[in-house]
């Protein structure tokens, strides 16, 4: 390993440690009728993962997950494209997708559930709506930006428009595209999750509701380093291919 | 640009339209959604029977509290770290995947640790708030020329002085960022809050609705807070822009 990519890896590291050593201190000024300490969270998670029932839930929720995340990434790929493409459509719908990114889109919940109903549709919808946006932004940017001579250059050799997109456009702009798969993953992740938290029978935001309302603080703390733990690892690998692409594109 | 916001308003009139008409016609059945015009009409009554007086003033304060706390600690945190790389780049693996954990997962654990009062509501919109606001001061101080700060060491200005003349102006449209994403943050955070489990505000007052199938309350207030975030948050970018332009004049 060469010294630059060990320094990220040390630096993470470090912050991981530094978050247990808080955890433990924070543990021992509460007390433990709020929380539960570092080992014994891991161990009941541990153990939760050794039963069905709760491989269901989980099963649930990345079913959920996964077919929000491929509806936000399509969807959003499909309008940044567009928009990135044609210079006035961006003029006009710009300002329109960063008002609705700044909404609290928690209050369409109702609407969503209306329109969809109880059970999975409902909890792939609000996940897609809250991944969609900074995807879409993020490719509009990225295309608007990509160097006129290499559109000049598709031009010349008679490109047919698909291949513009999927031979120069898409690979000069993947690395912003990137980015804003990494935030839209995130951004699902969260949607998904309070879908689940709202009318709904099963998944791992169900059990958070449940848990709350029994004041049971182990299921609690477990299901949310399940989900701490899954977010920040997966972010941390999206992190380490969106600078390889930056830099490699620089 | 003026043909774009004019396009832009007439995009937004014809959805609105659209949405009147597929409601008047039934296309669009009344228990899922209510005619625009019929929200607006119903909102205004609402407001003027004062019933909501009390949720509306709880979450704004809620907000303004969630907010203020985030710029006062960001600024802060982001200027003391700002000297310190060492400290900087150990912590910036923490910064860029704080927003892919889902905050509100640990709303259930702030609500053992602090009861259902406000607290946990601010907490969550502080906690949604605050990583936007150091990473926005950094970002500032950042692009504060070297040259600026050299005069104002050949002046011999003291820090506060050096702070009010040259870091504080120069970074500002930066800062200012970071102040709308708090704002918004902060809305997103408390409202989710409300709408998950609380006994006041806005968000509480449209989860209850939607539990009644009230939706005579319901859209109404889904409506007032789209259009009180859409216009909060325009106005702050206004004056971002105006800021950035003012800075890239001088």
């Amino acid at each position: 390993m060469t010294a630059q990519s060990w320094s990220p890896a040390r630096n993470s590291l470090i912050v991981f440690a530094l978050v247990l050593i808080a955890w433990q201190i924070l543990f021992v000024a509460v007390g433990p009728q709020a929380m539960t300490p570092p080992l014994e969270t891991i161990g009941y998670l541990a153990q939760l993962l050794t039963t069905a029932a709760f491989w269901g839930h989980v099963e649930e929720t990345s079913r959920a997950f996964l077919l929000a995340l491929l509806l936000a990434v399509v969807l959003g790929l499909f309008i940044g494209f567009l928009l990135g493409a044609h210079r006035f459509s961006r003029d006009v719908c710009e300002s329109i997708l960063v008002a609705f990114y700044s909404i609290p889109k928690i209050t369409l919940y109702p609407i969503i559930l209306l329109v969809f109903g109880l059970g999975l549709p409902a909890k792939i919808a609000f996940g897609t709506i809250h991944g969609i946006v900074p995807i879409a932004i993020f490719t509009m940017g990225a295309v608007s930006n990509v160097s006129p001579i290499l559109i000049k250059t598709a031009r010349v050799l008679k490109l047919r428009p698909w291949r513009v997109v999927a031979a120069v456009l898409f690979p000069a702009a993947l690395p912003e595209i990137f980015t804003g798969i990494r935030v839209g993953f995130a951004l699902t992740l969260i949607g998904t999750l309070l879908g689940e938290m709202f009318g709904s029978q099963r998944g791992l935001g169900y059990l958070l509701m449940t848990a709350i309302g029994l004041q049971n603080v182990k299921l609690i703390m477990a299901v949310t380093l399940l989900i701490v733990l899954f977010a920040a690892s997966v972010s941390t690998i999206l992190i380490v291919i969106d600078h390889r692409l930056h830099r490699r594109m620089a | 640009m003026r043909r774009a916001a004019v396009f832009r308003l007439a995009l937004v009139v014809a959805g609105i339209v659209l949405l009147e008409l597929l409601c008047r016609t039934g296309r669009i059945d009344r228990l899922t959604m209510q005619p625009p015009s019929e929200m607006v009409r119903d909102l205004v009554v609402l407001l003027a029977s004062g019933r909501m007086n009390g949720a509306m003033l709880k979450t704004l304060v809620n907000v303004a509290a969630a907010a203020t706390l985030a710029v006062v600690a960001g600024v802060v945190f982001g200027v003391g770290i700002h000297r310190y790389r060492a400290l900087r780049q150990g912590l910036e693996p923490l910064f860029a995947t704080y927003y892919a954990i889902p905050v509100y997962a640990f709303y259930p654990m702030l609500i053992i640790l602090f009861g259902l009062g406000d607290m946990p509501q601010i907490l969550i919109g502080f906690m949604l708030s605050v990583v936007a606001v150091i990473v926005s001061t950094l970002s500032g101080l950042d692009r504060v020329l070297p040259v600026l700060v050299k005069t104002a060491r050949v002046y011999r200005l003291g820090p506060i002085a050096t702070a009010r003349k040259i870091t504080l102006p120069s970074a500002a449209p930066y800062l200012l960022t970071g102040v709308r994403l708090a704002v918004a943050y902060a809305f997103i955070g408390v409202i989710g809050a409300e709408f998950i489990m609380s006994q006041t505000g806005i968000g509480y007052e449209i989860s209850f609705a939607y539990d009644n199938f009230d939706n005579k309350v319901m859209y109404p207030l889904i409506l007032l807070i789209l259009v009180v975030s859409v216009v909060v948050n325009a106005s702050l970018s206004r004056w971002e822009k105006a800021l950035l332009q003012r800075r890239s004049r001088t």
